[in-house]
């Protein structure tokens, strides 16, 4: 079964992919630095500045700090945010700018290798991202329980969900004007995803809508892991980030091969 | 002859070959065959759909219709075993600007899975081939035209592919460096690499090709070696005459003129900056133009050129 779909989707060689963006990214350290330091910087600030500020909440029935709560959603949002850049920015670049797909299409590698290679380069980034922001979770406090290891596997997804989706609407870019667009949908996503605060303080309309935020549903199963505060409504969340990224995926499979091949 | 030689096997053979981009159809049903160790042009001007044929035949994009075989497989369905034989310099530069050439040449190297020893091997030998030993260690962006496209060149042959395919190889460089890229070509040709070139200067396909195709319009209008294609359709030599009457406007301007030079001559073509007459002895037919009292600004005699078989066959002339 898995051997029938694995050509579909991609050969083996979608890994020069991964070690052709790595050697990228290897001369330009200062940007994986930053990868880096980034969620050090975010739970720094809330650690200091918010969390004085606004104290302890209740979640669940449970006391927890501000940052505890927020530090899930800082996450999410760190997912999707790098997730973001990193496809759409990047693979336009690639894409339409320099070119560099038409002439690696010249080699053995098809058009579902380069797919398949950009999403396992966005695994892999998530992945290391990810690990590092729950490790600076951890040592600032921010985690309550050993459960916040559970999160690793969730922001994955997540990262790679948004990956999905990335890559389908940079196809849809035509130059970097449209890139305003982006920014347009992302931006309320980021502030009206209940990352910040409980999202029964918007009102009721506002958190119908909000649910259907793929970074909401992300936050929130992040919390609930975190927190170790576990409920069958996280296996829905979690499938509605599968959902949201197969879609993502398979729009992007077709309108690569239209653009690269046509 | 070695297996490669001239004697095998067609490595490309292409019957009724067509590409449509929506209603508008580029390619429309060429014949071709390309022998192993030969060199083939494609000579057309813009829009001929010379680059739409090169990216079938590299097994990038889908025929529409007919049949196309490379190495004797199927593109469709044997698609990276036949890339893994090609090499490509596509019309435009695709080198990764802020990356060294070495590495350049190096990553192109793992796309066809390529030992890493051999990789770094193959990428000092290409480089010292199109003389960028030097440069190894630049980014592409500080290379100039020409270096860019030998770099491309080496690129393509990381994998010792039994065919080139180079889709206007030397478009837009100087004179030298023309010239360079033409000696390196030479040399893979004498080696025994098939090369498919496109191409809309018609010295550079004199120069290269063994065989042509002149395109027009997706359509294949002749067929032949560069000596055959003259011969068939042009005179031995041309005469070229310029006349500057500003008072009737263009050259064909007076239509006493043109129908004197006719008789003069086995076919006449009036362009708007000249009058071409094409003849078996130029010097012969320019001294009966001189005592027939036509006098023009300025005459050539040379040669018949490809250009000239291009502007009988499509009545338009190659680079506009
Ligand atoms: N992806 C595409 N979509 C739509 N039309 C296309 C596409 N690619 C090429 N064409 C059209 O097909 C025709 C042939 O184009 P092609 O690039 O093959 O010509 P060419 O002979 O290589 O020309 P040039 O000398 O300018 O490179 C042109 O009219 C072009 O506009
Ligand atoms: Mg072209």
């Amino acid at each position: 079964m898995l051997t029938r779909l694995v050509p579909v989707i991609g050969s083996r060689r979608a890994r020069h992919i991964v070690e052709r963006n790595f050697e990228v990214y290897r001369s330009q350290w200062l940007m994986l630095i930053s990868g880096f330091f980034e969620p050090l910087f975010y739970l720094l600030s809330i650690g200091i500045g918010l969390n004085k500020l606004v104290g302890n909440l209740t979640v669940g029935g449970r006391v927890v700090s501000y940052a505890a709560f927020v530090a899930p959603g800082m996450l999410a949002t760190s997912m999707m945010n790098g997730a973001v850049i990193d496809t759409i920015m990047n693979v336009f670049f690639r894409l339409k700018i320099t070119h560099s797909y038409d002439s690696i299409l010249a080699t053995p590698l098809d058009v579902n290798d380069v797919a398949l290679g950009e999403i396992g380069w966005a695994t892999g980034r998530a992945a290391i991202y990810s690990a590092s922001f729950i490790v600076c979770m951890i040592l600032l406090g921010d985690a309550p329980s050993w459960w916040v290891l559970l999160c690793w596997p969730a922001a994955l997804l997540t990262g790679v969900a948004f990956a999905g989706v990335g890559l389908a609407s940079c196809t849809f870019v035509r130059s970097w004007q449209d890139f305003d667009m982006i920014t347009l949908v992302q931006l309320p996503i980021f502030l009206f995803s209940a990352t910040f605060f409980p999202i029964t303080l918007y009102p009721r309309w506002l958190g119908a809508l909000v649910q259907l935020s793929p970074l909401y549903q992300s936050a929130a199963l992040l919390r609930g892991l975190s927190l170790g505060q576990f409920s069958g409504v996280m296996v829905l969340r979690a499938g509605y980030l599968v959902v949201f990224g197969l879609v993502g995926l398979s729009v992007a499979a077709r309108r690569f091969a239209r653009i690269l091949t046509p | 002859m070695s297996e490669r030689g001239q004697g095998g096997a067609p490595v490309v053979v292409a019957r009724g070959l067509t590409k449509r981009f929506g209603e508008f159809a580029a390619v429309r049903g060429i014949d071709v065959t390309v022998r192993p160790g030969e060199s083939f042009g494609f000579l057309g001007p813009n829009g001929a759909g010379k680059t739409s044929t090169m990216r079938m035949v590299s097994a990038v994009s889908r025929p529409s219709a007919g049949e196309l075989t490379i190495f004797g497989l199927d593109p469709r369905t044997h698609g990276p075993e036949i890339r893994a034989r090609l090499g490509v310099v596509p019309q435009e530069d695709t080198l990764e600007l802020e990356l060294s050439v070495r590495w350049n040449l190096e990553i192109f190297g793992r796309y066809f899975d390529l030992p890493r020893a051999l990789i770094r091997q193959r990428t000092q030998e290409l480089l010292e081939f199109v003389q960028l030993a030097d440069r190894a260690d630049s980014r592409v962006d500080d290379l100039s035209g020409g270096m860019r496209r030998r770099l491309t060149i080496a690129r393509a042959l990381i994998n010792q592919p039994e065919i080139l395919i180079l889709d206007e190889p030397t478009t837009g460089l100087d004179p030298q460096a023309r010239h360079l890229v033409w000696d390196r070509l030479y040399r893979l040709k004498r080696e025994g690499v098939t090369l498919i070139i496109t191409t809309h200067y018609m010295d550079e396909a004199e120069q290269l090709c063994d065989r042509l195709v002149v395109m027009d319009h997706g359509t294949i209008v002749a067929e032949g070696t560069p000596r055959e294609l003259i011969d068939a359709h042009s005179t031995r030599e041309v005469v070229e005459l310029r006349f500057d009457d500003d008072g009737d406007g263009d050259a064909s301007g007076d239509g006493g003129r043109v129908a004197r030079l006719g008789d003069l001559a086995e076919r006449v073509e009036v362009l708007p900056d000249r009058v071409l007459l094409y003849v078996d002895d130029g010097d012969d037919v320019l001294s009966t133009v001189h005592r027939e009292g036509i006098v023009p600004a300025s005459a050539l005699v040379r040669r018949s050129s490809l250009e000239d078989v291009f502007l009988r066959l499509t009545g338009r002339t190659l680079v506009e």
